[in-house]
């Protein structure tokens, strides 16, 4: 690698407006060609069919847990009881929604396009992430996956910050600059990021929706002022935060720890094996690789999509501990040593991956000279 | 069979409610054969990520894009929302003798 480039990199800059952004699209690591699992087009059409059925009875399951320990949560206020109530609703509300929000945003878990857009705006508030700036986001990171300067949404940058995790963990540090944005937005203005990956023609779209989450807040509020008790922002507003810590536990399995800047899902996305409340929750995104390669299959159908694909994949993790037995010191190993990260090991059949000709920053820099 | 008109396929290569990739020249087309056994074209590559329509998915008349789901009606080129937002250019068919030809222009 030229000297100049690895002094460059040395100096891992995330920002998609930073130098790494402009050397990206330089390697050939933006907007690229990433490989593919080989499979027969009639099987992966079958595989893609939408169906309404399965979405609307994990949906209406969903709200009625939701309710459920709402009311239980409502119910037994000021004592002891309310504590699993909530804890419960709070996952239900926040972690659960991750994943609506996630599946709903590539309008694939229902086949009418209405109850999709409907879950996806619903799910993107309990989670907290505004759905309009975080469809484009997502779809950036679906274009550049953990690709340094041009994903906005890698979870854990090198070197890694600890406290920021555990922080992640009650949304601590992501909320706050989500209602900054929520109040950015309200007046009209977008961050500069944003307007990387926002077109102009959505603009409208998001300062709309960010005044709707305004008004809903303030309606939440003055419920809370009228009857003197925060129990309204205990079911609408702060399950946002004390929920999330589901959604970190699943969500830094995603890819935390695994390369960056490779054109491969296989090397840099897990797919882990979760039990079937999980699954629920997470509405099979335990499967992400099988996501990434292929965003088109619905989740119901992601089980069947991995059995197709997993002989030309690494192998699967069989349990979240197995996972976090990788993550937890890898990301420690990353503090001292930001260009560590896991190799993944394909079958000895796999297919090749397609690597672009320019060297990548996951290298070692070279001394200068 | 006039100048502009291209052969583009069998009619039988493509199956009901499918799409087909069509390259001619540097230019590349995505042919479509509906439900109702009606054929189309519309560019090759999505207007938002340049990405083959005909590794997509078709439902009814539209055609998402394989990449980040992306929805056009291929029978009349217009994008169906986020992540799209250009519409996609369509292009003239006719069935002759069981081959699909296209009016590239």
């Amino acid at each position: 690698m030229p000297a100049q480039v690895s002094a460059q990199i040395t100096a891992r800059n995330y920002s998609l407006v930073g130098q790494n952004s402009k050397l990206a699209e330089e390697m050939g690591l933006a907007s690229a060609q990433w490989y593919a699992c080989p499979i027969p087009r009639k099987r992966l059409k079958e595989l893609m069919q939408r169906k309404d059925g399965p979405a609307i009875r994990d949906t209406l399951l969903w709200f009625a847990l939701l309710a459920l320990t709402g009311w239980l949560g409502w119910h037994f206020w000021g004592t002891w009881y309310c504590v699993p109530a909530f804890i419960v609703y709070g996952v239900l509300y926040c972690s659960c929604s991750d994943s609506r929000w996630h599946e709903c945003g590539h309008r694939t878990p229902f086949k009418t396009t209405w109850m999709n857009d409907f879950v996806y705006e619903m799910a993107s508030f309990m989670v907290l992430r505004e759905s309009t700036p975080w469809r484009w986001s997502h779809t950036r990171h679906h274009t550049d996956t953990i690709i340094v300067g041009r994903d906005p949404e890698i979870a854990v940058p090198r070197p890694p910050d600890i406290p920021g995790i555990i922080m992640a963990f009650a949304s601590l540090k992501s909320g706050p600059k989500e209602y900054k944005k929520v109040l950015l937005h309200c007046f009209g203005k977008l961050t500069a990021e944003e307007k990387t990956y926002i077109p102009e023609m959505e603009y409208g779209k998001v300062f709309w929706t960010a005044r709707i989450w305004a008004l809903i807040y303030l309606a939440t509020l003055a419920w809370a002022l009228a009857i003197h008790s925060i129990l309204p922002f205990m079911l609408i507003g702060l399950p946002s935060f004390y929920g999330a810590w589901l959604l970190v536990i699943f969500g830094l399995t995603q890819h935390a720890g695994l390369a960056e800047n490779v054109l491969d899902h296989r090397l840099n996305c897990r797919t882990v094996y979760m039990n079937p409340i999980f699954r629920f929750v997470y509405w099979n995104m335990n499967y992400h690789l099988e996501h990434h390669m292929f965003p088109m299959v619905p989740y119901h159908a992601l089980p069947a999509l991995h059995e197709e694909v997993k002989s030309d994949t690494p192998r699967p993790y069989n349990s979240l501990i197995e996972a976090y037995r990788e993550i937890i010191p890898a990301i420690f190993k990353q503090v001292k040593d930001p260009y560590y990260f896991v190799k993944r090991e394909l079958p000895a059949n796999a297919k090749l991956t397609a690597a672009p000709d320019a060297p990548l920053p996951n290298a070692q820099p070279a001394p200068a000279s | 069979m006039s100048d502009n008109w291209i052969k583009a396929c069998k009619t039988q290569d493509i199956e009901p409610e499918d799409v087909l990739r069509f390259d001619h020249g540097d230019r590349t087309f995505a042919i479509y054969r509906s439900e109702d056994d009606k054929f189309y074209a519309t560019d090759g590559l999505c207007t938002h990520a340049r990405v083959h329509l005909a590794d997509g998915f078709v439902m009814g008349n539209l055609i998402e894009c394989p990449k980040h789901n992306g929805r056009f009606d291929y029978t009349t080129g217009q994008a169906k929302g986020a992540p799209v937002c250009v519409n996609l250019k369509t292009y003239p068919v006719k069935i002759e003798a069981d081959e699909v030809f296209i009016q590239p222009g």
